[in-house]
């Protein structure tokens, strides 16, 4: 607690009492910047015209606007504006304190300016992109909330914060691929690391995947090494088949309960990093799935791959894309199945062809021997007549290619014939193989011959059986007719979904998740690894679907971000806190009653019982302050007069204090 | 109420979750009247009665106050203690004769943008049907509004109101759970005694009056009025100051509710 805090008075006296008792140096000197964000702001709100009023503010000296108050020009205006106006308090009246407010305390600090001095007014998301039809209005408001901003500035305080210790020792709750590398990366860097993973055994998601990706197939080559290197890293300690059930304390030393098994164990840490991955959406009664066999999902294929579990005579294979996903169930796109479909879609194309033609091969031997020829395949039905014109002009062309490609090593002996060959079908709505690899195995995809047929949300496909066979009946756009295709099996590629222990850990942390149930962090492009709440991060599939790049990438993101406050040791605490008023306290401890964190507690002291605020532990919500029976405890920069101040300015146009 | 009114409310919203979603509302640029002032608090929970009386008694129309959705809240409980708050503040709206739909408690969460949007212009309309605050035209109203704010910053007022949840969610320092309704009527009795006695108070801080007459001005039985003359001069916070005729006059000695 800052001293000046003890000597002034808890209530907080009118402005100009204040005003008296720190002398003619703390009259307010307020300099206003307002921002135009471009045309974000500049578009709707008539800021020049914002300014002038501004100007007109009591305590106000200086008053300007900037094409964008966040960019370094803007930046050095307001460094240039402490200088050369002798600001002792600045307001910026931009965006929200909730992404940028960090930024411009820093420019005022290394202005010398204390950053507790610093007012935010949000014009942007509270003003210009919610009234954009109606620019009179929406000056209007900019210029209350600026006064009211104005009001606040005037009665801040220098406040200094509090250092707290960091324990050196991370827990990462989820042992799959995200959370393992976070957990190697902090513990390469030499801090402790808890790895919780509710399953028996590491790996996660990605134990289930036949093989990561084309050419560096077997995820024995890759994860498995990760798995030991995390098992066998003296930094780590696995709790596997663990839970967390309780979580408290903040950055720096939480307290997290795990349940092992039914055995609790407490683990003090400095940092949590959040890494419980996703699920696959389960496609209940939709496109035949549980209704007829070999309808699977991509997860589900994965396993077959797998364990080489496939049906017989595999030959027509029907992928059908974005199922529950893109507006179907989920609303967003899960990002990663078109690629696996594609990688799945190559993988049985190569395997089926290779299958067909050593069958081919052996029933040309047995028709040789037998001089009889059987058809090479006995389920090869298609019966989309028009097809065989398109083969004509096929087998003409790739006779062309394939003279092209007879040079190629690793090319087939001979080119299968159309009914010889794997005839996958992809039915989507739109591919989006992304960024460089992803498009050269779309490539691959359709050199190989894979359809690529695409679908509309109105006239999705149909999954129906028929002699036994799986038919798919399909819309043609650009015929605008219904068409029906016989498949051995239909593959449906589903999201992945936000896994059913996020709302758990979402309470047990008290961390926010987004509309579509996975963990929202703290900006979605400034601090994507973080949650708002400090010392928490967050990696892999439990933000958003990502694939194993992507999960592992974030994975070190995080860890890197965790290392900060591990590495440095201690974190500074924001000056937010409670403070009582010793001579107005009577000790009734209503306050003690409500303080979620046990921060305020009654204790004896010579002048009888008496409320006692514990500063590292207060989070500064102000509860004690606003059930206080006797109205004595002050609450530092949420004071009772700034906060009506605030308001009453906002209101009115008048910016004087409260009176009460 | 007339044409083209635009109410003006002020709106208190936590820093976690309303304030957020009013961002992502933004950012989402879901449209809203330009009718709401925004204050942004830690958490709703650091909403004292008296801010929010103190914002209607400057004019504001409405206040709305957002916090994060029960069980939620950035500082695990402060919600519930903000729900009390503002339903004893109804309550002593209500006293002041003015209407209780004028404060508004809304949960808005961070993802909620557009539900921001809706509560919003939803209690604009709301507010507009109910027409401008009256307080500025009437004193009456004033005085009353003033001793609403005195009983929000009485003693046995804030005890109740700040240890209702503890009292009827976790337990008392008995060990045991109060229904919610015994301790609803409780804060009710308490919010209509702590107006009534400062509401005398306040009519007898300059001037001597006699039960009869105070009871004229607030428009209260005068039996009332004794009882509550009786209970304040017993607390020294009133004292005899005289005769007019048969009836002995008071005044106060102190003013507000502390």
């Amino acid at each position: 607690m800052p001293e000046e805090q003890n000597g002034q008075a808890p209530q907080g006296p009118p402005a100009e009492s204040v005003e008296g008792q720190k002398g003619e140096s703390d009259v307010p000197r307020i300099g206003v910047f307002v921002c135009h964000c471009g045309t974000n702001i500049g578009g709707y709100v008539d800021v020049p015209t914002v300014v002038e009023y501004v100007k007109t503010i009591p305590n106000v000296v200086h008053a300007e606007h900037n094409r964008y108050t966040c960019a370094d020009d803007g930046l050095r205006a307001i460094k240039d504006g402490i200088e050369n106006y002798k600001l002792n308090r600045v307001v910026v009246a931009s965006c929200t304190p909730r992404t940028h407010a960090p930024l411009f305390q820093s420019v005022c600090e290394s202005a010398g300016l204390n950053k507790y001095l610093f007012t935010f007014v949000n014009i942007r998301e509270h003003c210009s992109w919610v009234h954009m039809n109606d620019k009179e209005a929406a000056t209007a408001k900019a210029k209350d909330l600026i006064r009211a901003g104005v009001a606040r500035a005037g009665l801040l305080q220098p406040q200094k914060e509090q250092r707290i210790p960091v324990i050196p020792v991370a827990v990462i709750i989820g042992g799959g691929i995200s959370g393992m590398t976070a957990a190697l990366s902090l513990a390469n860097q030499g801090f402790p690391v808890h790895l919780v993973e509710k399953e028996a055994e590491l790996g996660g998601f990605i134990r289930n995947l036949s093989n990561l990706w084309m050419e560096s197939g077997d995820p024995k080559t890759s994860v498995e090494p990760t798995i030991k290197k995390v098992l066998e890293h003296p930094k780590i300690t696995t709790h596997l088949g663990s839970t967390v059930k309780l979580v408290d304390g903040h950055i720096g030393s939480f307290r997290i309960t795990v349940d092992k098994g039914g055995k609790d164990e407490v683990v003090e840490a400095g940092v949590i990093i959040v890494a419980i991955g996703a699920e696959e959406f389960i496609p209940e009664s939709m496109y035949g799935y549980e209704q007829f066999d070999n309808v699977v999902t991509l997860a589900e294929l994965e396993i077959l791959t797998k364990t080489d579990a496939f049906p017989k005579n595999l030959k027509d294979v029907a992928f059908i894309q974005c199922v529950g996903a893109r507006g179907q169930v989920q609303s967003y796109c899960s990002r990663i199945c078109c690629n696996v479909a594609l990688k799945n879609a190559i993988y049985l194309s190569d395997r089926i062809n290779e299958a067909l033609i050593k069958k081919g091969a052996e029933a040309a031997k047995d028709a040789l021997q037998a001089q009889e020829g059987q058809g090479a395949h006995p389920s090869v039905r298609i019966d989309v007549s028009k097809e065989t014109v398109a083969d004509e002009l096929i087998k003409r062309r790739r006779s062309r290619r394939d003279r092209d490609k007879a040079t190629e090593p690793g090319a087939p002996p001979s080119a299968p014939s159309a009914d010889q060959r794997a005839n996958i079908t992809i039915f989507n709505r739109t591919v989006n193989a992304y960024g460089v690899h992803h498009e050269v195995y779309y490539n691959r995809a359709r050199e190989k011959r894979i359809k690529f047929v695409k679908y509309d949300l109105e006239n999705p496909p149909r999954v129906t059986s028929e002699e036994g066979r799986l038919v798919v009946h399909y819309y043609q756009q650009s015929l605008g007719e219904w068409r029906a295709l016989k498949v051995d099996m239909v593959i449906l590629a589903t999201p992945l979904v936000a896994a059913g222990s996020t709302e758990q850990i979402s309470k047990v942390l008290k961390v926010p998740r987004g509309r579509d149930g996975f963990f929202l962090e703290a900006h979605v492009k400034l601090r994507p690894v973080e949650f708002a709440t400090e010392g928490i991060y967050l990696c892999g599939t439990c933000r958003a679907p990502a694939d194993i790049t992507e999960s592992v990438l974030q994975a070190n993101a995080a860890a890197s971000r965790a290392a900060i406050p591990l590495k440095r040791g201690y974190v500074q605490v924001e000056a937010l806190t409670s403070n009582v008023d010793a001579e107005k306290c009577v000790g009734c401890g209503t306050c003690e009653c409500v303080c979620p964190y046990g921060a305020i507690e009654v204790k004896q002291t010579p002048q009888g019982f008496k409320a006692q605020v514990n500063v590292a532990a207060c989070k500064g919500c102000g509860c004690c302050a606003s059930v206080c029976p006797q109205r004595a405890i002050f609450m530092t920069h949420y004071s009772d007069q700034q906060i009506l101040s605030e308001a009453l300015a906002a209101l009115m146009d008048t910016c004087q204090g409260v009176s009460q | 109420m007339s044409e083209g009114f635009q109410p003006r409310i002020l709106a208190f919203l936590c820093n976690w979750c309303s304030y957020a979603g009013a961002d992502l509302c933004g950012v989402s640029r879901y449209q809203y009247p330009p009718t709401i002032r925004i204050v942004r608090v830690m958490c709703s929970t650091r909403l004292d009665p008296v801010h929010l009386l103190e914002v209607i008694r400057a004019g504001a129309d409405g206040v709305l106050v957002g916090g994060c959705h029960p069980g939620d809240c950035h500082y695990i409980s402060g919600n519930y203690y903000t729900e009390n708050k503002v339903h004893a503040t109804q309550r002593l709206l209500e006293r002041a004769g003015l209407e209780r739909k004028r404060l508004r408690l809304e949960w808005v969460s961070a993802s909620e943008g557009e539900r921001f949007s809706k509560v919003v212009t939803e209690f604009t309309n709301e507010v507009t049907a109910l027409g401008p605050n009256p307080v500025s035209k009437s004193e009456e109203i004033q005085a009353a509004l003033q001793a609403a704010i005195d009983a929000a910053s009485s003693q046995r007022l804030r005890t109740l109101v700040g240890r209702e949840y503890m009292i009827t969610e976790v337990a008392d320092v008995y060990g045991k759970k109060m229904p919610k309704e015994a301790i609803e009527l409780a804060i009710d009795q308490a919010a209509e005694d702590e107006f009534y006695r400062n509401r005398i108070i306040r009519r007898i801080l300059t001037e001597p009056k006699s039960v009869k007459q105070i009871a004229q001005e607030i428009k209260v039985p005068s039996d009332k009025v004794l009882q509550y003359i009786i209970s304040l001069r017993g607390e020294n916070r009133i004292g005899d100051a005289g005769h007019a005729g048969m009836s002995p006059l008071y005044i106060a000695l102190q003013a507000g509710g502390e």
